[in-house]
C-alpha cells in the first residue's frame, strides 16, 4: 500500500515540455528521501491544461503542481511529500484559497467541464490494463456480450443520440444498423485516428490516455454488426499514442478481452493497428480504408457506402476514437443519461483543443450547447495581452471563422453549419485583433493545396486557383472583381469536388468573405492590411518625436535602408526597406510603427 | 519529385537486406501488407531509394510502379536520406496565429536555406510540419524529436548553437 500517488502527465503537451525529466527526477528523489516504497509514481494521460505542462498531481489531497521544473522537485519531495507541507509557490494560482488549496474541479477551467470521453485521462496510468479495468473498464463489453442482443445494443446507441464525433455528425447508431443489415462472410470495425486537422489532438489524447476504451468500444461494435476484426488506422506522427495502442492490445488480448471466446460467449474479435503516413486526405472514410488496403489513400465516390462496399470489399463502419471513448459509458449507464445531455439534436458532449490566443490552452470536455463565450472567457480564461477577441476558428480546414457577435450561440452541430462553420473534429483556435482574416484563408487554402491528393479537377486546379486569388489579395495586387470570381469558385469547388477534402475546402473562405469582407476590400481597395500582417502592404515608419537618434536601427538594418545622423531622427528609405521589422523588434523607444 | 536518390549513392548491407527479407516474409500474408513493409523498409534504411523499393517488388510480386506509386503519395515516404539534424516547425493553425512563420523565416536567415531543403554540409535539413500536438506551447519546433516551445525569433541561434 502506498500512502500517495503521484500522477505525471505524460501525454503529448506534457512530454514536450519535459515531463519524462520530471518523472526520473522525482523517482530518484524519493529513492533518496527512502520515500520509493510509500509513495507511488504514475504516469498519466493529458490532464487538458496544456499550457502549464509539465503537470503533476499528488494524492490524496489532489494538489495541482503546474510548471514543474526539474530544481523543484527536491523542495516538493522534502517539503510535500516527506513533512506534509505543500508547496503552495509551485501550484497553479487558480488552486490558492486562503484556508489551503482549492479542489480542481472548482477552478475556472475545469468547473464547467463534464469528462466522459475524457474519464479516465489523466486518472489511470493508460499502460496498465488493471486501472482501466478498476474504473469499470470492460464492464460494457461484458454486459453486451452476455445481456444483450445486437438490436438492443443498437438501438441504445439510437436511444443515446450519439453523432459522429470526427466532423460530419453522423448517427452512430445508425451507422451501425445499415452495416448489421448487410449479410456478409466478413465485416470490419474501423477506427479512424488519423487526426490531421492541425490543432485538434482530442483523439490523441484519448488514446494516450485510454487506450483500452477505444479498444472495447471496438468490440462491442463487433458484436453488434457481426464483425470479428477490427483495424486503427492511427497516424505515425502520434509516437506515444501508437505505443500506447500496442500495449493495450498485448494486455487485452493476454486477458482474453480480446481474441477467440471472449467472456466464454463464442464471440471472436481482434484488432490490428495500421500506421498512416502523412496524408491528411486519409481522414476521409473511402480513402482511409484504402490506405489500410495498401494502396495511394485516393478516395472514391459513394455509393457504395462503407456500410455496404467498404474495407475489402466487405461491410464496414468506421468512428472516431472519441465516438468510441463515448460508447462504453452510453452502455452502462443507459442512453437516457447521454440524451439528458446536450441541445436537441446533439446529445453528450465534445471535447475541443483550445489553442491560438487564449490563456488556457488545452482539451477541453464540456456539454453540447456551451457558447463560445463560456469556453473562451470562463474555461478558457480570456485573451492574453489584453487584446481583443476576433474570431474563433473550428472545424480546421473544413471549417470556418466564428465573429463575436456568435459570442452567445450554443454551440452544437447544427449550430455550427448554421453559422457558416462546423463542428470538424474539435480544434477551435482563437484569433485577436492582429491576426488578418485574409491570411487566416490563405493559410488554411496552402494546407488544402497541399493535402489534396490529386484525383478529382475541381479540388485539384479549383483549390490551387483560389489560393492564387487570395496571393494576389494579400500582396495589394487583385481587383475587386477577384473577389466575384473567388467567390463563384468556392461555390463550384464545394458542389463539385469528390470528397469531404474538397467539398469543405473554400469554407475558410466563404466564412471569412461572410464576417470579414470589409477586411477583403481593405486589401483590395486601399492596398492596406487592417491587422497588419501581410508583408507586402505594410510600410515601416520612424515617428520622428519619439526617435532619439540612437542609431541602433540602421546598423541592425540588413538591407541598409535606414539613414539618420547620431542624435537626429532616422528615416526608413520604403523603396530599399525589405519589410522584415529588425529595426521595430531592436528600437528601444518604441518609434519605428508599420502601417 | 525526384524519382531516384540522384547525388547519393545507395550503401545497403547484406544485414539490412537480411532484415528487410525477414520483415516481408513475416509481413507478406497479411492482408494490405504494402505499407506497413514500406513502413519497416524505412525504418532499416532511413529512406525508400530506389533500390529498396525494388527489393520489395521482387520479393512480394507488387509492381514497382505501384510501390513507388504509394512512396511518393504519402509525407513520410523519404526517397532521399534524411540529414544529420532534422529542423521541423510547426505551421499547425495554433503554432501559426501565435507566430511560428516568424520562427520559420529566422531559421531560413540564419541556415540560409528555404524550407524543404538541406544545407550543402548535409547537416541541416529543414522542414514544416503539421502539428505536433503540443498546441499548448506554439510555437514550436523540433530538432531530431526534441522539442522546443513557446518561442519567439530571438530563441533560434541558441538552439541551432547547440548543434553547430
Amino acid at each position: 500500500m502506498y500512502r500517495s500517488h503521484v500522477l505525471v502527465c505524460g501525454g503529448t503537451g506534457c512530454t514536450s515540455s519535459g515531463s519524462p525529466r520530471i518523472m526520473e527526477a522525482l523517482k530518484e528523489e524519493l529513492q533518496k528521501a527512502g520515500l520509493e516504497n510509500e509513495v507511488s509514481v504514475v504516469q498519466t494521460g493529458c490532464h487538458g491544461l496544456c499550457a502549464l505542462g509539465p503537470i503533476m498531481i499528488v494524492y490524496p489531497d489532489a494538489v495541482f503542481y503546474s510548471m514543474v521544473k526539474v530544481e523543484d522537485i527536491p523542495e516538493i519531495v522534502q517539503e510535500h511529500l516527506l513533512k506534509g507541507r505543500v508547496v503552495t509557490r509551485l501550484i497553479y494560482q487558480e488552486t490558492v484559497a486562503e484556508d489551503g488549496v482549492k479542489s480542481l474541479a472548482d477552478t475556472d477551467f475545469y468547473k464547467k467541464q463534464h469528462r466522459i470521453a475524457l474519464r479516465n485521462c489523466g486518472v489511470i496510468n493508460p499502460e496498465n490494463i488493471e486501472e482501466y479495468i478498476g474504473t469499470g473498464g470492460y464492464q460494457a463489453l461484458g454486459k453486451v456480450l452476455t445481456e444483450m442482443t445486437p438490436d438492443e445494443v443498437i438501438q441504445c446507441l439510437m436511444d443515446s443520440g450519439l453523432r459522429g464525433r470526427g466532423g460530419a455528425g453522423f448517427p452512430t447508431g445508425l451507422k451501425w444498423k445499415f452495416a448489421r443489415q448487410n449479410d456478409a462472410d466478413q465485416k470490419y470495425v474501423c477506427c479512424n485516428a488519423d487526426e490531421g486537422d492541425p490543432g485538434a489532438f482530442m483523439d490523441r489524447s484519448v488514446l494516450e490516455g485510454d487506450p483500452h476504451a477505444v479498444l472495447e468500444a471496438m468490440a462491442i461494435a463487433g458484436y453488434a454488426i457481426g464483425a470479428n476484426q477490427g483495424y486503427i488506422y492511427v497516424r505515425a506522427e502520434y509516437p506515444i499514442a501508437v505505443e500506447r495502442l500496442r500495449i493495450a492490445i498485448g494486455q487485452a488480448r493476454e486477458m482474453e478481452l480480446l481474441g477467440k471466446d471472449i467472456f466464454g460467449t463464442g464471440f471472436d474479435f481482434d484488432i490490428d493497428l495500421r500506421l498512416g503516413a502523412g496524408a491528411f486526405v486519409c481522414g476521409e472514410e473511402t480513402a482511409l480504408m484504402t490506405s489500410i488496403e495498401g494502396n495511394r489513400g485516393e478516395p472514391h465516390p459513394r455509393p457504395p457506402f462503407p456500410a455496404v462496399k467498404g474495407l475489402f470489399a466487405k461491410p464496414t463502419i468506421l468512428n472516431n476514437v472519441e465516438t468510441y471513448a463515448n460508447i462504453p459509458q452510453i452502455i452502462l449507464n443507459g442512453p437516457e443519461w447521454f440524451a439528458s445531455m446536450g441541445t436537441e439534436k446533439s446529445k453528450g458532449t465534445k471535447v475541443f483543443a483550445l489553442g491560438g490566443k487564449i490563456n488556457n490552452t488545452g482539451l477541453v470536455e464540456i456539454p453540447m450547447g456551451t457558447t463560445l463565450r463560456e469556453i473562451i472567457e470562463e474555461i478558457g480564461g480570456g485573451i492574453p495581452n489584453g487584446k481583443k477577441f476576433k474570431a474563433a476558428q473550428t472545424g480546421g480546414p473544413s471549417g470556418g471563422c466564428i465573429p463575436a457577435e456568435h459570442f452567445d450561440i450554443p454551440i452544437d452541430y447544427d449550430n455550427l453549419i448554421s453559422i457558416g462553420s462546423m463542428m470538424g473534429s474539435g480544434g477551435l483556435i482563437v484569433m485577436d485583433e492582429t491576426d488578418c482574416m485574409v491570411d487566416i484563408a490563405k493559410f488554411f487554402l496552402e494546407f488544402t493545396v497541399e493535402e489534396s491528393c490529386g484525383k478529382c479537377t475541381p479540388c485539384r486546379i479549383g483549390t490551387r486557383r483560389m489560393l492564387e486569388i487570395l496571393t494576389k489579395i494579400t500582396e495589394g495586387k487583385a481587383e475587386m472583381s477577384d473577389l466575384d470570381k473567388l467567390e463563384e469558385l468556392c461555390y463550384y469547388v464545394k458542389n463539385n469536388s469528390l470528397c469531404g477534402l474538397g467539398q469543405t475546402a473554400p469554407n475558410p473562405i466563404l466564412s471569412t468573405l461572410r464576417y470579414f469582407r470589409s477586411e477583403y476590400e481593405a486589401h483590395i481597395k486601399e492596398k492596406r492590411c487592417p491587422a497588419g500582417v501581410c508583408k507586402e502592404l505594410l510600410t515601416y515608419r520612424i515617428d520622428m518625436e519619439k526617435c532619439r537618434g540612437c542609431t541602433l536601427c540602421a546598423r541592425n538594418c540588413p538591407a541598409n535602408a535606414i539613414q539618420g545622423t547620431v542624435r537626429n531622427p532616422h528615416v526608413i528609405d520604403t523603396e530599399k526597406c525589405i519589410k522584415c521589422g529588425a529595426c521595430m523588434d531592436k528600437c528601444k523607444f518604441g518609434a519605428v510603427y508599420k502601417q | 519529385m525526384a524519382a531516384t536518390n540522384q547525388g547519393v549513392a545507395f550503401h545497403g548491407t547484406p544485414k539490412q537486406e537480411a532484415e528487410l527479407k525477414q520483415a516481408i516474409a513475416e509481413l507478406k500474408d497479411t492482408k494490405g501488407a504494402l505499407m506497413p513493409i514500406m513502413q519497416k523498409a524505412q525504418e532499416i534504411y532511413g529512406y525508400l531509394p530506389i533500390e529498396v523499393q525494388t527489393m520489395i517488388s521482387n520479393e512480394t510480386g507488387i509492381p514497382l510502379e505501384k510501390i513507388y506509386g504509394v512512396s511518393t503519395f504519402y509525407s513520410q515516404f523519404a526517397l532521399q536520406p534524411k540529414r544529420k539534424y532534422q529542423i521541423s516547425v510547426c505551421l499547425g493553425t495554433a503554432c501559426y496565429v501565435k507566430g511560428s512563420a516568424a520562427i520559420l523565416g529566422k531559421l531560413e536567415e540564419l541556415l540560409g536555406i528555404s524550407n524543404g531543403e538541406c544545407t550543402p554540409d548535409g547537416r541541416f535539413s529543414l522542414d514544416s510540419c503539421r502539428c505536433v500536438g503540443a498546441c499548448g506551447l506554439a510555437p514550436v519546433m523540433m530538432v531530431n524529436g526534441e522539442v522546443y516551445g513557446r518561442l519567439v525569433p530571438d530563441d533560434v541561434p541558441a538552439i541551432l548553437a547547440k548543434y553547430q
